[in-house]
């Protein structure tokens, strides 16, 4: 049983109820997974700010990553699609080697979606005219085809009517929408989202968090680096808890949030639940 | 102060020719520094904000270079010493078969001088876009050159539009200074009124009219520009 | 072409010296009378006497409008006019020069005098203090700061425009550095050793400009 078949079986305001656990994850199987990354370490000069992360996220997954500020959370996110370098482990994303220089990064970062906190619209193209840039230039589709695409990306984040508006004209919550409709435009085969709803008002938080979630229920690999654990407990099937650098746990949702076995984790996980 | 006014000079012949041919060499040597200008500054500035140390340095350098020596010396260098250097074939054409010349020599020079003020800004316009906007153009799969092309170069180009307005001004201005290897632009043809007639008033009145006119429009064509590039911004009503 | 002979150089020093000499005096002097006229511009321009700061503005954007060649002709021309008798090339330069830098500088001052928020003019008068001893105490010791650069920059610029007197043949570094060129008949040696200067001299300055700006770039 896939998860379309579930979602075919239920109506869609079940599915927003429905807890992780029940999710069932179609991890094909015999494949490669998306991300693996191993023993992964990185310097800024002094300091060493990865110390030898180790993390799968299989085909499909959905993992978020939590940790207190300056853990390397965004650093390790960015390492997956190359925009960070590292210095030693691998990196083996969609099969392709990270770091080595005979490998085609552009093509893998075309297939990797990204979503950073500050959104990062172009500010001096329209709403359309962003979703349809790296289309049209990167994966060379024709202007058509990628405005047909940005409109159906629009409607679907709900944004129908806001095509010939630009970022400045846009609340956040709108902003960091269009800009998960620009990542998905180009058919990513996996998500990157850093903080995306760490710069937005909290009225606006929701609107943002519903479009992931969506995501996530339609089998799209993604890796969230969140403190919304809201979200976590109804999207994500792996949490992942960072720390100085460190991957300190690694847990299915469920048993992350009701029994953390790290002591950090679990002071994390107090803090951040009663505020 | 006793000094025998006669306006009506101006419009004798054959002063009056001599200032529209001083104006039009003036306008064609500025216009086309301008455009040199704006391109290899644009290509100089992006050089200096790339991630690699050598081309950063290469652009310190030529910056460094077009802007610490005077334009007239530069002119200079251009007119007289480099043809020289060049191998003699090349010397030889440019000193005897390439007409006009001292016209081209100063087009060269005040582009070039030009660029490397353009240069500056165009770069610090690149800086000030931010670096998470780089990095989305990347992350999205385009290749530096597009990210440039696409993301950076529009937006670095809205920033820099005022500043630049007082470039594109100088370039007028320094023209000028191509009557110093025999170009009779504006300034040098009331320069030669003034010791045929001695109405010099008259003459450098002229001039300082058509350089003030010129700066009105090249400001009004800056200004229009800066609008119709423009952003919306929050105030505007969304669409 | 023989080859390059640099001996030439070494024969004319003192006359190069000299003219260098003069460049760097036109210089000073400009900066000097720049300096002290346009922060009146300046002061003029930002005060509350409308008709004297419409002026003022005119006098600024009109220098800015048109190139110094103009100017040092408009004064080589002028000043015997309207003094009366003959005046030396000198003399008439100096004018056009300090009446041309006031015009940079004013612009200069203007923006350092606009850097600073009203708040600390609101303090001072509080105090108070009186519009030219605000001027004076208060907001000009603040605004100088982010002027620095910008006139050691200015002063860069004018030291290279010193070499525009070489058209009224002022013998400055420049001027006597052509003279040297053409009488020996050596342009390559002379205009390359003198590009040398102008771009070291200028370079430092450009670079102790750099220098202060970063230091004191607003933490
Ligand atoms: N460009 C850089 N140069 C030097 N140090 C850096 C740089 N970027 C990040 N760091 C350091 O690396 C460490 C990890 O940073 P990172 O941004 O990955 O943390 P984070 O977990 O994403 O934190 P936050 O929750 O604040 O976003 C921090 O100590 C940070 O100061
Ligand atoms: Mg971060």
């Amino acid at each position: 049983m896939t998860k379309a078949h579930i979602q075919a079986s239920r109506t869609p305001a079940e599915i927003v109820e429905m807890p992780a656990s029940v999710r069932v994850v179609p991890i094909s199987q015999g494949r490669k997974p998306m991300v693996e990354i191993s023993k992964l370490y990185k310097s800024y000069g002094p300091i060493e700010v990865l110390k030898g992360c180790d993390l799968v996220v299989e085909r499909g997954e959905v993992v978020v990553i939590c940790g207190p500020s300056g853990s390397g959370k965004s650093t390790l996110i960015k390492c997956v699609n190359g925009l960070e370098r590292f210095d030693r482990g691998a990196l083996v994303v969609d099969g392709v080697r990270v770091g080595e220089r005979a490998s085609d990064m552009t093509s893998l970062r075309a297939r990797i979606g990204m979503v950073s906190q500050h959104f990062e619209l172009y500010p001096h193209l329209t709403v359309l005219q962003n979703i349809c840039l790296a289309q049209v230039h990167v994966l060379k589709r024709s202007k058509v085809e990628a405005q047909a695409k940005a409109r159906a990306l629009l409607a679907r984040v709900g944004l129908p009517d806001k095509e010939g508006a630009y970022p400045a004209q846009l609340s956040g919550g709108q902003q960091q929408r269009v800009a998960i409709a620009r990542a998905l435009a180009m058919d990513p085969v996996a998500m990157l989202f850093d903080e995306p709803t760490s710069a937005l008002d909290p009225e606006m938080i929701g609107e943002v968090l519903a479009v992931m979630l969506e995501l996530a229920r339609d089998g799209m690999t993604m890796i969230v680096v969140t403190h919304e654990m809201g979200f976590a407990r109804k999207a994500a099937d792996r949490v992942v808890f960072m720390d100085k650098g460190a991957i300190v746990e690694t847990a299915p949702t469920q048993q992350f949030f009701d029994e953390p076995r790290a002591e950090r984790a679990k002071l994390f996980l107090s803090r951040i639940l009663s505020q | 102060m006793n000094y025998s006014w006669n306006w009506s000079i101006l419009i004798q012949p054959p002063y009056l020719g001599w200032l529209a041919s001083g104006l039009e060499l003036t306008l064609v040597i500025s216009i086309s520094a301008w455009i040199l200008a704006l391109i290899a500054g644009t290509l100089v500035g992006v050089v200096g904000t790339l991630p690699h140390r050598i081309p950063r340095m290469l652009a310190a350098t030529y910056v460094g270079m077009f802007r610490n020596i005077p334009l007239l010396l530069q002119l200079f260098l251009w007119f007289f010493v480099v043809p020289e250097l060049l191998p003699s074939g090349w010397g030889f054409w440019l000193k005897r078969d390439l007409p006009f010349p001292e016209l081209w020599t100063s087009m060269l020079a005040l582009g070039l001088f030009t660029s490397a003020r353009v240069a500056v800004q165009v770069g610090s316009g690149i800086t000030a876009v931010s670096s998470g906007q780089r990095m989305a153009a990347v992350a999205s799969g385009m290749s530096p050159a597009q990210a440039y092309r696409l993301v950076l170069l529009p937006q670095a180009f809205r920033i820099v539009l005022p500043p630049l307005t007082s470039d594109f001004l100088t370039v007028f201005k320094n023209s000028a200074l191509a009557l110093t290897i025999g170009v009779f632009e504006l300034t040098a043809q009331t320069r030669q009124i003034e010791s045929f007639t001695f109405q010099g008033f008259e003459a450098f009145t002229a001039a300082t009219i058509v350089y003030l006119v010129i700066a009105l429009l090249v400001t009004f064509f800056m200004r229009t520009l800066e609008r119709r590039v423009a952003l919306p911004d929050t105030m505007g009503a969304a669409s | 072409m023989t080859g390059l002979d640099f001996g030439v150089i070494q024969r004319a020093l003192p006359f190069l010296l000299e003219g260098l000499a003069l460049s760097f005096f036109l210089t000073a002097v400009a900066m000097l009378g720049g300096v002290i006229l346009g922060l009146g511009l300046a002061v003029i321009r930002l005060s509350r006497w409308k008709a004297l700061s419409i002026l003022a503005a005119g006098y600024v954007n009109g220098f800015r409008a048109i190139p110094l060649v103009l100017v040092i002709f408009w004064f080589y021309f002028l000043v015997p006019l309207a003094l009366g008798r003959s005046v030396s090339a000198l003399q008439s330069v100096v004018i056009a020069f300090v009446l041309f830098e006031a015009a940079y500088y004013s612009e200069i001052f203007r923006a350092g005098l606009q850097s600073i928020r009203p708040g600390q003019w609101q303090a001072a008068y509080a105090c108070g203090l009186g519009y030219f001893q605000t001027l004076r105490l208060v907001v000009l010791p603040q605004a100088l700061r982010n002027m620095l650069p910008l006139m050691i920059t200015q002063a860069v610029v004018l030291f290279q425009d010193t070499s525009l007197v070489y058209v009224i043949s002022l013998r400055d570094f420049m001027t006597s550095a052509s003279i040297v060129a053409n009488r020996d008949n050596r342009l390559i040696e002379t205009y390359l050793v003198a590009a040398l200067v102008y771009f070291v001299i200028c370079s430092i300055g450009a670079a102790s400009a750099s220098r202060l700006s970063a230091r004191w770039r607003p933490a």
